[in-house]
């Protein structure tokens, strides 16, 4: 089922959480709603949930506005990063809680909830757990249960607020993993909050990336990381060097390195130029070698690659720190060693004209 | 040589305990001790003649009967309270929540006389009354009203601080599932509020039980019909009967005490219910 | 007693009536919070303005006529006397049995926490009572007593213990909770940087509790200025000699000088309301001084305090 949000804003007193926010979520995708924390994801998430209002704008489920629907009438599942089980029932009794709640008319049958709950604890894999108290779980024991209570009232869309977050970062991993199967098999449209962007490029179809109410860009993991349409994006996502410059006609000035570019800029205009760290490359320094001036102050190696951090020449107006990425056989043949005084080459660089 | 020895880092321990202990002993214990080793003086008829004497029957039940009947309305009525204080905005709450302690922080002398000022026939209260035919004062009813009044804070600050730390969230879950508000109360709110429910009425029962002060000017003090077992104390008492007296308070304390191993009983079970920390942060 | 007079430091406030999912209908809302209103204003509000408004009564003159006289004049002594000896008592004690149980483990230590709050399930009555039974004419030490002619019970001395009897455990268990959620780091600290038992107790942990402390001991004080049925059993009634503000108050209100009784009645109102704004003070600066706190620390010192001071067992 499809979900799109339409001008949605929301204030807090002063504070700004959602800023004239419009998404279109497809139908059977798995989103990740990314950004740091105060980007207003939460909130966006529990507004399409009904669990909060927007000051303005509308939620569209199927196309139809449900935002005037309470939230127990949405059919939506929401899962809470701290699971918000319910410690007084059993793990069975909270995954049928929403089909004993329902009204006489629509419920179903003891055996055929039994059924259902045995059914959906059986496909999170914790089918013997039926008779635990949420006390006695461990917490990714717990998240899959919660997951499980979640869709036990076929919700029409799923809605997962950090649902690793207050997880180890080795049940994380493995859990996610698991999402990501579980969606391939059940292909609900599922919207799921994290400021974890590892988390979000490894387990999404698509990836909303948002900053201070905004939207910066969405599109599928290899697009945003690939090419981010703002500096934000991409200092977001993965480690990145930031350079300042000038734009002098066809060439960027960077500390002393000047590089072509053909991107549609206005000639002396201030910009910022973003490189990942293996799209630096490393020369010398000799008379006449052009590049960024850096100074190495550590090598540090992982397998095959080599990670050196640098300190820039700032006279130069150079960053202070540069971290570049190179294979070892790079390193060697440059006898590469702390204190050696060096040149970067970027190979690759993104320049975004400053807005001041 | 024993390889279980602890080693306390701090200093004072055996000055504070023994501090405390002697203290402890001195006012708390062997008078209290005083109490159950007079009873050896009587013998058991005279001990059960005692404490059996009809107008003394009907003092246990005015004061058991009062207080259950206050510990119950106060634990509606602070539920309510308590609800009312953490849920909603209302304008005076600030005032209402810091009030609420008065009965603890009021002398019960100070607290009997103006209850009975306000629900006298002449009073506030009574002269309203009156004419519906209910007269509150000098009667067991006003018992009952100073037992409220006296009981009221226990029920509000123990659910109180349970209904504050009740995560939002799992009345979002319940909602997201499709309960109705009262479904959700009834089967997710009230469970886990209903421990702290049982201590808090145990716990004005039990601070009813024993009241004098606030009682003693409102409930007329006739015999068999408003006398408080607190006060056949005092009338054995004042008949120099220093035996008979102990055996009516024998009787409380064993009453009072069954009551504290009750409210433990209760609050243990409690941390096992909402203490851990199931469904919710660590 | 127990959640009753028990700090309270109050958890971030949340806002159930913004969110769909935790709130009522505006009908429902309105009922519940008229219904506890009512209930307030009947049994709590009414009872404190009745006290003001009756002792006014007459005018002022009368007002200061009733409190400037003699015999209520002795009552105010004989009450501050008796709260002068038995506040700084239980104070010393409170701290002691609060330092030794938050700061050490050792066997029966759940044991002492239940005895020391035990003053607060017995009967006011039956505590003057054990004291009769001690030191009176036919008590254990009456005899001897009366050969050297030491009077306890019916004197000065009666009041005072039966006072210090009821208010027992009220430091105490202010500061058990709060010295427990704070847990004994700090002091550990202390000592391994080289202070001594004291230097620690004065300059680390005192300031941690002192706001339990100033709660605990105004508590203490209005409970032994007020203690009304256990210092009546020991007093004898003698006008003049041992009447305590409450038993004035009792034979003024028995002669049917109500303005009087109520003048002085109000007087320990005005305490207990007194003692309800120091509380709201202090809970107000737990509340800050926590806030103000590592911010991302606040909510687990906040639970483990209220985990902490969650209610225990007792009655009066």
């Amino acid at each position: 089922m499809s979900i799109a949000v339409k001008n949605i804003d929301k204030r807090f007193g002063e504070f700004v959480a959602l800023d004239n926010v419009s998404l279109d979520f497809p139908g059977g995708e798995l989103v990740a709603l990314l950004g740091p924390s105060g980007c207003g994801k939460t909130t966006l998430l529990r507004i399409i949930a009904g669990l909060e209002s927007a000051d303005s704008g509308s939620v569209l489920l199927e196309g139809e506005d449900a935002s005037d629907t309470h939230v127990r009438e949405r059919q939506v599942g929401f899962v809470f990063q701290h699971y918000a089980l319910f410690r007084h029932m059993t793990v069975f009794d909270n995954v049928a809680f929403g089909l004993r709640v329902k009204p006489r008319s629509e419920r179903p049958s003891d055996s055929v909830i039994r059924r259902k709950v045995h059914d959906l604890l059986d496909l999170v894999q914790l089918d013997w757990l039926a008779d635990r108290f949420p006390s006695q779980l461990s917490g990714g024991q717990r998240q899959r249960i919660a997951l499980a209570r979640a869709l036990a009232v076929e919700p029409r869309v799923l809605l997962l607020d950090e649902p690793f977050g207050a997880l180890d970062a080795q049940v994380r991993k493995e859990l996610r993993r698991w999402l990501r199967r579980l969606h391939d098999e059940l292909h609900i449209t599922s919207i799921f909050v994290t400021h974890d962007q590892e988390e979000a490029l490894e387990v999404a179809d698509r990836v909303v990336l948002m900053n201070k109410g905004h939207v910066e860009q969405i599109g599928t993991p290899d697009e945003v990381y690939d090419s981010p349409a703002t500096p934000f994006v991409y200092g977001f996502l993965g480690s990145v060097n930031l350079f300042h410059g000038r734009v002098d006609g066809e060439h960027v000035n960077l500390a002393g390195h000047a590089h072509r570019h053909d991107e549609p800029l206005s000639n002396g205009a201030e910009v910022i130029a973003f490189a990942r760290p293996h799209e630096l490359d490393i020369v010398l320094e000799a008379p006449n070698v052009e590049g960024i001036a850096a100074t190495v102050v550590r090598i540090l190696n992982f397998g095959g690659t080599s990670r050196i951090e640098l300190e820039g020449d700032t006279n130069s107006g150079a960053p202070a720190h540069v971290e570049v990425e190179v294979s070892r056989v790079r390193v060697r043949e440059l006898s590469l060693a702390e204190g050696s005084r060096v040149r970067l080459v970027p190979s690759q660089l993104k320049v975004f004209e400053q807005s001041t | 040589m024993s390889a279980t020895r602890k080693v306390r880092v701090l200093p004072g321990f055996n000055l504070t305990l023994g501090y405390t202990l002697g203290y402890l002993s001195l006012i708390v214990l062997i008078p209290l001790a005083a109490i159950f080793l007079k009873t050896t003086t009587m013998t058991l008829e005279r001990f059960w003649e005692v404490v059996t004497a009809p107008r003394v029957l009907a003092s246990y039940r005015l004061s058991f009967g009062a207080a259950l009947l206050a510990a119950a309305i106060n634990t509606v009525f602070g539920f309510l309270l308590a609800w009312s204080l953490v849920r909603y905005r209302f304008p005076g709450k600030r005032l209402v929540d810091a009030l609420v302690d008065l009965p603890f922080a009021l002398p019960t002398a100070v607290a009997g006389i103006a209850l009975s000022a306000v629900y006298s026939p002449k009073g506030w209260l009574g002269q309203l009354l009156l004419p519906l035919g209910i007269k509150v004062a000098y009667t067991p009813l006003g018992v009952l009203v100073a037992l409220i009044f006296i009981g009221l804070p226990f029920v509000v600050r123990t659910v109180q601080p349970i209904l504050e730390d009740l995560e939002t969230e799992l009345e979002e879950a319940a909602a997201s599932l499709g309960a109705e508000r009262w479904i959700t109360f009834r089967t997710v709110i009230f469970p886990l509020v209903l421990p702290a429910l049982l201590t808090g009425f145990a716990l004005a029962f039990a601070r009813a039980v024993g009241e004098y002060g606030s009682v003693i000017f409102i409930a007329g003090n006739i015999p068999m019909v408003s006398e408080i077992t607190p006060l056949m104390i005092i009338t054995q008492l004042e008949q120099y009967d220093y035996a008979g007296a102990t055996a009516i308070a024998v009787v409380m304390l064993v009453a009072s005490f069954a009551l504290l191993f009750l409210v433990n009983a209760l609050q243990a079970w409690s941390t096992r219910r909402i203490g851990q920390n199931a469904g919710g942060r660590a | 007693m127990a959640g009753a007079g028990a700090l309270h430091v109050h958890s971030a406030a949340k806002h159930y009536e913004d969110n769909p999912a935790t709130s009522e209908a505006p009908w429902l809302k309105w009922t519940i919070v008229g219904i506890s209103l009512l209930f307030f204003a009947l049994f709590l509000l009414l009872p404190l303005t009745v006290v003001f408004s009756e002792g006014l009564k007459k005018g002022w003159e009368a007002y200061f006529a009733a409190l400037i006289d003699d015999d209520a004049l002795s009552a105010i002594q004989l009450t501050l006397i008796a709260a002068g000896i038995a506040v700084p008592l239980n104070l010393v004690f409170g701290v002691a049995a609060a330092w030794t149980i938050a700061k050490y483990d050792f066997r029966g230590k759940q044991l002492l926490t239940t005895l020391i709050d035990l003053p607060f399930s017995v009967s006011p009555v039956v505590s003057g009572l054990i004291y009769v039974l001690m030191f009176g004419a036919q008590g254990w030490f009456g005899p001897w007593l009366q050969a050297h002619d030491i009077k306890i019970i019916f004197a000065i001395p009666g009041i005072v213990l039966a006072t210090i009897f009821v208010t027992f455990p009220f430091v105490a268990r202010e500061l058990i909770p709060l010295m427990q959620a704070q847990g004994r780091e700090e002091e550990e600290a202390a000592i391994v940087l080289g202070a001594n038992g004291w230097q620690t107790f004065w300059h680390v942990t005192l300031p941690n509790i002192k706001w339990g402390l100033i709660y605990g001991v105004v508590l203490c004080n209005a409970r032994a200025m007020g203690e009304f049925g256990a210092v009546s059993v020991v007093s004898g009634h003698i006008r003049g000699y041992t009447n305590t503000m409450p038993l004035h108050i009792e034979i003024l209100y028995n002669e049917y000088k109500m303005s009087a009784a109520f003048a002085v009645a109000s007087l320990l109102a005005m305490l207990a309301l007194i003692t309800l704004v120091i509380k709201t003070w202090v809970e107000w600066n737990m509340t800050r001084q926590l806030s103000h706190g590592a911010v991302q620390d606040t909510p687990e010192v906040l639970s483990r305090l209220n985990a902490a001071v969650t209610p225990r067992a007792g009655v009066n």
